[in-house]
């Protein structure tokens, strides 16, 4: 088995294992516990509207902007690049038919109904989101506050997924023709080592963000507390 | 769970006779009570920081990103610059706790010790951030991109600090008092009912105390009672103008909660529910809050909560009061013909949702608001409150942070500061003294009492 072979092979059915079972195990873990019930008299009684804080905490406030600014630019440059290049790039939206049309024994590939990003757009916010990734490490290397609560979830996170990206650029500007497998490889290896990776660190934001929001934003609304 | 302190008449006097009122500046500092092994102590925060974590807890712990942005927005940080007043950071060892002990990862923290164990000398270290530092005002909850509520995790953290003997000498000192007096500045029940007593006479008003049934039970802060003894009397003026049927009651009257700020849950509930049963037993169908930030959240927000079933009465900060009568047209005010900047008390406005009580009855009082920058729900805390203006060790830290509100009162250059906080008025009282400030705190009742018109 060559190591591009067991990279998109059992490596990454280990990787998407381990990603499934280990946040499904996170998730659970968190889920299940109880809150005391609140038996105070709420000030609003549809306190589900303060789920609108998922959108607002979405937007920096004027008045906070001045200590925010780098973080919020750097971090929406970072997750916009990387989700448009993950979820559009055409060589990603292709390879999924592929494995989706396999998955069910089919010989067509399936033609997945969104639209998709050619290798110049794939590029160029490949290295929008490569730039702002290294702004975030540069800062949080610089930053007293931010050198001070990090550990090393934060600069292997970071790590794991800026080697996807990293990898994926590498094989974006090869010239036409058949990709160099071990290039190709250290592409799928460092999507495993993503996933594999995911569900133990900080990462796992990605599943907790809206209902941190939605529950904290329904409790303050209770009170007509400021959200 | 008793301080080690050599034997003397009275421990922990106080000083009432200073801006502050609060304990002496002790002799020698005990910041650690009882006589626990360090081992002990750490079992003991292990265990109350375990019964937080519960599922709203649990969220918050797995989704901080480190991002920082909390630091920027908490004044203490902002004056200082110093990192470690960073609000997450102040809550490391109950991450920490949650993480290795508690979390679903906790299993593989610990055998592979990526989280190493809380320690007593890490939760003594933490003691300064977690109550020095921080006055629960939870400007750092409105900034947390996540929605993590940090301030309400700080008062999680302080259960732990108790239980396991760490609390600031005079916070522990003034909360121990209270649940053995009654009142953390020495307001006992005899005290008080002289007080109500010199100030009817003095002030020629009907102040009713103890009767047995009442429509409004209304109550007072320690600090009014010893300091501030104009806010009973503004109380009374406002109660009898208005016509209520309502008295104060002895075994009921005295709403600061030191056991809600130094993390002693029982006396939380013991401080919280004299005040139900008071109202409980006059009968009362409203229960007012005096001028006190914390008393309002802990018995408006957490009351019901310590009962285990819903108040049988409604409770209002005396702001809210104020604007319910304002509203309704009962109560009608004489004009004050001035510029008014208000100081949002945190516990009230920002985390307590009465925001625009106190707006409505200013501008009933006909005077120009001029708001401060940044206002109403982010409006900057006083530096004082969760306990922090009663540790004299905080005192430097404290000043520092009140340069901020100094700063946002004078660029708005109105001529009269008013609070609906007896707390936030002795933290401006003590900073103005430090810094000979030219401006002086006033309160929305008394300022009320002294422009009541006609009745509507």
């Amino acid at each position: 088995m060559s190591l591009l072979d067991f990279a998109r092979g059992p490596a990454l059915l280990v990787a998407v294992l381990v990603f499934l079972a280990g946040t499904a195990w996170r998730l659970i873990g968190v889920f299940r516990l109880r809150d005391p019930q609140d038996l105070s008299e709420p000030r609003r009684a549809a306190a589900w509207k303060g789920i609108r804080l998922i959108a607002l905490r979405s937007w920096p406030r004027r008045e906070f902007l001045a200590g925010s600014a780098f973080s919020e630019i750097a971090g929406y440059t970072f997750h916009v690049g990387f989700l448009a290049v993950l979820l559009f790039n055409v060589k990603h939206v292709r390879g999924l038919g592929n494995w989706l049309a396999a998955s069910i024994g089919s010989h067509t590939p399936a033609a997945l109904p969104w639209p998709t990003l050619g290798a110049t757009s794939s590029v160029v916010l490949s290295l929008v989101a490569l730039v702002a990734l290294l702004a975030t490490l540069l800062h949080r290397l610089v930053s007293p506050v931010k050198r001070l609560i990090s550990n090393f979830d934060d600069y292997f996170s970071w790590l794991v997924t800026v080697a996807p990206l990293v990898t994926g650029l590498v094989l974006a500007v090869q010239p036409e023709g058949p990709r160099p497998g071990g290039l190709l490889a250290a592409h799928y290896l460092s999507v495993d080592a993503l996933l594999l990776w995911f569900p133990w660190g900080k990462l796992i934001h990605a599943f907790t963000l809206m209902p941190v929001r939605a529950i904290t934003g329904m409790r303050f609304e209770r009170k007509g507390a400021t959200l | 769970m008793s301080p080690k302190l050599p034997h003397t008449e009275e421990p922990h006097p106080l000083e009432l006779d200073q801006p502050r009122v609060a304990v002496k500046v002790p002799a020698v500092r005990v910041d650690k009570q009882g006589t626990l092994s360090d081992a002990e102590r750490v079992d003991r925060a292990m265990s109350a920081f375990i019964k937080d974590f519960g599922r709203t807890t649990a969220l918050y712990l797995e989704s901080c990103i480190h991002c920082g942005m909390c630091a920027d927005v908490c004044h203490f940080h902002e004056v200082t610059k110093d990192p470690k007043y960073t609000p997450i950071w102040k809550l490391e060892p109950f991450k920490q706790a949650y993480k290795r002990e508690y979390g679903p990862l906790a299993p593989l923290y610990r055998a592979l010790n990526l989280k190493s164990a809380v320690t007593a000398a890490q939760l003594e270290e933490w003691q300064h951030l977690i109550y020095d530092a921080c006055t629960v005002c939870g400007r750092c909850s409105l900034a947390c991109p996540m929605g993590i509520d940090i301030a309400g995790m700080i008062s999680q953290a302080r259960h732990g600090m108790f239980q396991a003997g760490l609390v600031p000498h005079e916070l522990w000192a003034v909360a121990e008092r209270a649940a053995r007096e009654g009142s953390p500045l020495g307001a006992t029940p005899k005290v008080f009912a002289e007080r109500i007593e010199w100030l009817a006479d003095e002030n020629e008003i009907e102040i009713p105390l103890d009767k047995p049934r009442a429509d409004v039970l209304c109550t007072m802060s320690s600090i009014e009672i010893m300091k501030y003894p104009d806010s009973l009397v503004a109380t009374a003026k406002l109660m009898n103008h208005l016509g209520l049927d309502w008295t104060f009651r002895t075994d009921g009257y005295e709403a600061t909660n030191f056991g809600l700020l130094s993390g002693n849950i029982e006396w939380q509930k013991q401080l919280t529910l004299k005040l139900i049963n008071a109202a409980i037993a006059c009968d009362a169908k409203l229960l007012v809050l005096p001028e006190c930030g914390h008393a309002y959240g802990a018995l408006r927000w957490m009351g019901a909560n310590v009962l285990g079933r819903p108040l049988p009465f409604r409770v209002l900060h005396i702001s809210e009061f104020l604007a319910e009568h304002v509203r309704d047209g009962s109560l009608r005010l004489r004009k004050v013909g001035k510029s008014v900047t208000y100081h949002d008390p945190c516990q009230i406005s920002r985390r307590g949702g009465a925001t625009e009580a106190s707006r409505e009855v200013l501008a009933a009082l006909g005077v120009e608001l001029r708001e401060m920058y940044p206002t109403k729900g982010l409006n900057w805390c006083c530096g004082g409150g969760g306990g922090v203006v009663a540790i004299h060790r905080a005192d430097e830290l404290r000043y520092q942070a009140f340069r901020l509100k100094m700063d946002q009162i004078d660029a708005t250059d109105a001529e009269l500061p008013v609070t609906s906080c007896a707390n936030c008025r002795q933290t401006f009282d003590d900073g103005g003294a430090h810094f000979h400030w030219n401006r002086t705190m006033h309160s929305l009742l008394e300022l009320v009492a002294d422009h009541l018109g006609e009745l509507g």
